[in-house]
């Protein structure tokens, strides 16, 4: 499975890092986000706006058809109601299988400071985490992480670039 | 007359690399002090593998306080006190005069006897050591040295040229990543690479005595916090709870390390001992706690929290647990950073309805003075001597560093060669 071998190439990077660590200057080659989830950011930031009505859930050929990225308001971190519908679909695919397991990124744009961005996308991914497991998901089954805006899905600046870059995005590690 | 030894510098263990940020000063004082740095004399042979005058002479210029005169307007190159004519100088426009000789000493290092003239008075301002002994390897080291102590005796100011900045330095190539957490003089020279990854780094901080780094690394696929001594390059991971491991700050006294861990649900400020290993959890709230930063004194913590709806800048005493909102102009206001005598507080800003500036809050008057006007700045970091303020803004939709003086006199910006360059953090003195 693709996923898997993915899962063991970012342990072993992971592991040649840190054996690196002890020279004047470490350098990562591997384990990086586009092995982790075979895509980059911007890649999945494409997938916005596709409808999840009318999904039943239970075939992983389903969830190919579900929103996966979700997007937040400045400074905020509530769903909003546009994703509901497919984050439902996304608990109940998980909670139909209990193999599956997905990874919340949770994401802000560049406008105010680092740390705090990380903390707003932590909050974020906490939000959508807290909706796929009230609508059935189990929390074993959801890893979050924060990049801030340390990873924008879209380079510039202004309020276009700034919507799409407030996110959370959800990508499946196993399924 | 006093002398000095300048010796080997053991965080530059690297050949020095081509310069990746330039200095670029877009604001001086309003009256900068003409002074006349004039190449210095070399005995020995060979050539000397820099040109320790024009290093003075750009350390000056570009600290904004100076203005310096073209050596093609010189009349003459002295290069001690029995050749210099005071009135060729007058003329020239010159109040202050620099004249230097090396030489080269008997053990292969160089002796520097440098002069500082008062053009006007017509007389010798004393420096505290006026014969720098150099390596040959350290000449550019030597003549920061030289500047520091020109720049004190002209403005009464400390100087901060011997001082380091790091910064992270962004790139991307397709859709790779690379981040790379680079340390360089203040002015840009000499960068090198201190750790380099294909996953973000972010917030590196300074141990008080300059020797070491903390930082925050993604290079395990999830946020850790680690401690790396500039020397050895060696290297520690402190702390990789679940969840945040961000924002490391290293106590005045170098034994603690605040930080922030979101491992109980959400992000709350933390000590950590780093002798015992011992964490302290000191902020209790369910709203965003970050960004600690230690006052002088090591009494209380300055942290950035959204406790109030929106981010503000709250000051915790450690030892009775007493906790004061220090900010109340604006809708944002974060990252906060203190002078070294605790007065000023730099931090972002955003004024209601306005973009993210740098500003600065007299804490014992409570007056808040914005300094920048870009819109998108970020992580203020304060030089040693407190003049002068270090932050990261985007030019032409690139991250790039400016500075600006606590008075909002002097600006410069050092634009790179490549990437984004951001957070960056100036060094304490390092002599």
């Amino acid at each position: 499975m693709r996923a898997l071998n993915v899962f063991k190439a970012a342990t072993l990077g992971a592991a040649v890092i840190w054996a690196a660590g002890c020279s004047t200057t470490s350098t990562t080659t591997e384990g990086g986000e586009g092995s982790m989830g075979g895509q980059d950011g911007s890649g999945s930031a494409s997938s916005y706006g596709v409808d999840g009505s009318g999904v039943s859930g239970g075939s992983a050929g389903a969830i190919d058809q579900l929103q996966t990225v979700f997007y937040f308001d400045f400074d905020q971190s509530v769903v909003k109601q546009a994703g509901f519908s497919d984050l439902e679909a996304h608990a109940r695919y998980l909670a139909n299988n209990p193999s599956a397991s997905v990874r919340l990124e949770g994401h802000a744009d560049e406008r105010g400071t680092r740390e705090y961005n990380i903390a707003l996308g932590e909050r974020r991914a906490n939000a959508v985490e807290r909706l796929l497991v009230v609508n059935g998901a189990s929390s074993s089954q959801i890893e979050t992480i924060s990049y801030g805006e340390e990873k924008p899905a879209v380079m510039g600046s202004g309020d276009a670039s700034w919507a799409q870059n407030r996110r959370v995005e959800l990508k499946y590690v196993s399924r | 007359m006093r002398q000095i030894l300048i010796s080997l510098c053991l965080l530059m263990m690297a050949t020095a690399s081509r310069a990746e940020l330039v200095v670029e000063v877009t604001q001086g004082v309003s009256e900068p002090s003409p002074v006349a740095v004039v190449p210095f004399g070399w005995s020995g042979s060979g050539a000397l593998s820099e040109d320790v005058a024009k290093i003075v002479e750009q350390d000056l210029g570009r600290s904004g306080f100076f203005s310096t005169l073209p050596r093609e307007s010189m009349l003459s190159f002295p290069t001690r006190e029995g050749d210099v004519y005071y009135r060729d100088w007058r003329v020239s426009g010159a109040d202050y005069l620099l004249t230097g000789r090396i030489e080269p000493t008997a053990d292969g290092q160089v002796k520097i006897d440098v002069g500082l003239y008062d053009v006007l008075k017509e007389q010798r301002i004393p420096l505290a050591n006026d014969i720098v002994n150099s390596g040959s390897g350290q000449l550019r080291d030597a003549a920061h040295y030289i500047s520091d102590q020109v720049f004190e005796a002209l403005t009464g100011l400390k100087g901060a040229f011997s001082t380091r900045i790091v910064y992270i330095q962004a790139e991307r190539n397709g859709d790779q990543n690379n981040y790379k957490l680079q340390l360089a003089d203040w002015d840009g020279a000499r960068p090198r690479t201190v750790m380099e990854s294909n996953e973000p780094i972010m917030s590196p901080s300074w141990s008080r005595d300059g020797r070491k780094l903390a930082y925050v690394s993604f290079e395990s696929g999830r946020p850790a916090i680690y401690v790396q001594y500039l020397t050895t390059g060696k290297r520690e991971r402190i702390q990789s709870f679940p969840g945040l491991n961000g924002a490391p700050a290293w106590s005045p006294d170098g034994n603690q390390l605040a930080l922030v861990l979101s491992k109980d649900g959400n992000p709350e400020i933390y000590v950590l001992n780093l002798a015992s290993r011992q964490l302290q959890r000191v902020t209790h709230h369910y709203a965003i706690d970050t960004e600690p930063t230690w006052a002088p004194d090591g009494k209380s913590i300055l942290f950035t929290s959204d406790r109030g709806g929106q981010p503000q800048i709250y000051r915790l005493d450690l030892e009775s647990r007493n906790l004061e909102r220090l900010t109340w102009e604006g809708n944002y206001n974060a990252r906060g950073r203190l002078t070294d005598d605790g007065r000023f507080l730099a931090m972002v800003h955003r004024p209601t309805g306005g973009n993210f500036t740098i500003a600065v809050q007299d804490l014992k008057s409570g007056r808040l003075d914005i300094l920048t006007e870009a819109g998108l700045e970020e992580s203020p970091s304060i030089a040693p001597n407190g003049s002068i303020i270090i932050y990261a803004t985007k030019q032409n939709g690139r991250g790039v560093l400016s500075a600006v003086s606590l008075d909002g006199q002097v600006r410069f910006r050092m634009p790179s060669r490549s990437g984004d360059v951001r957070e960056p953090a100036w060094s304490p003195y390092l002599h």
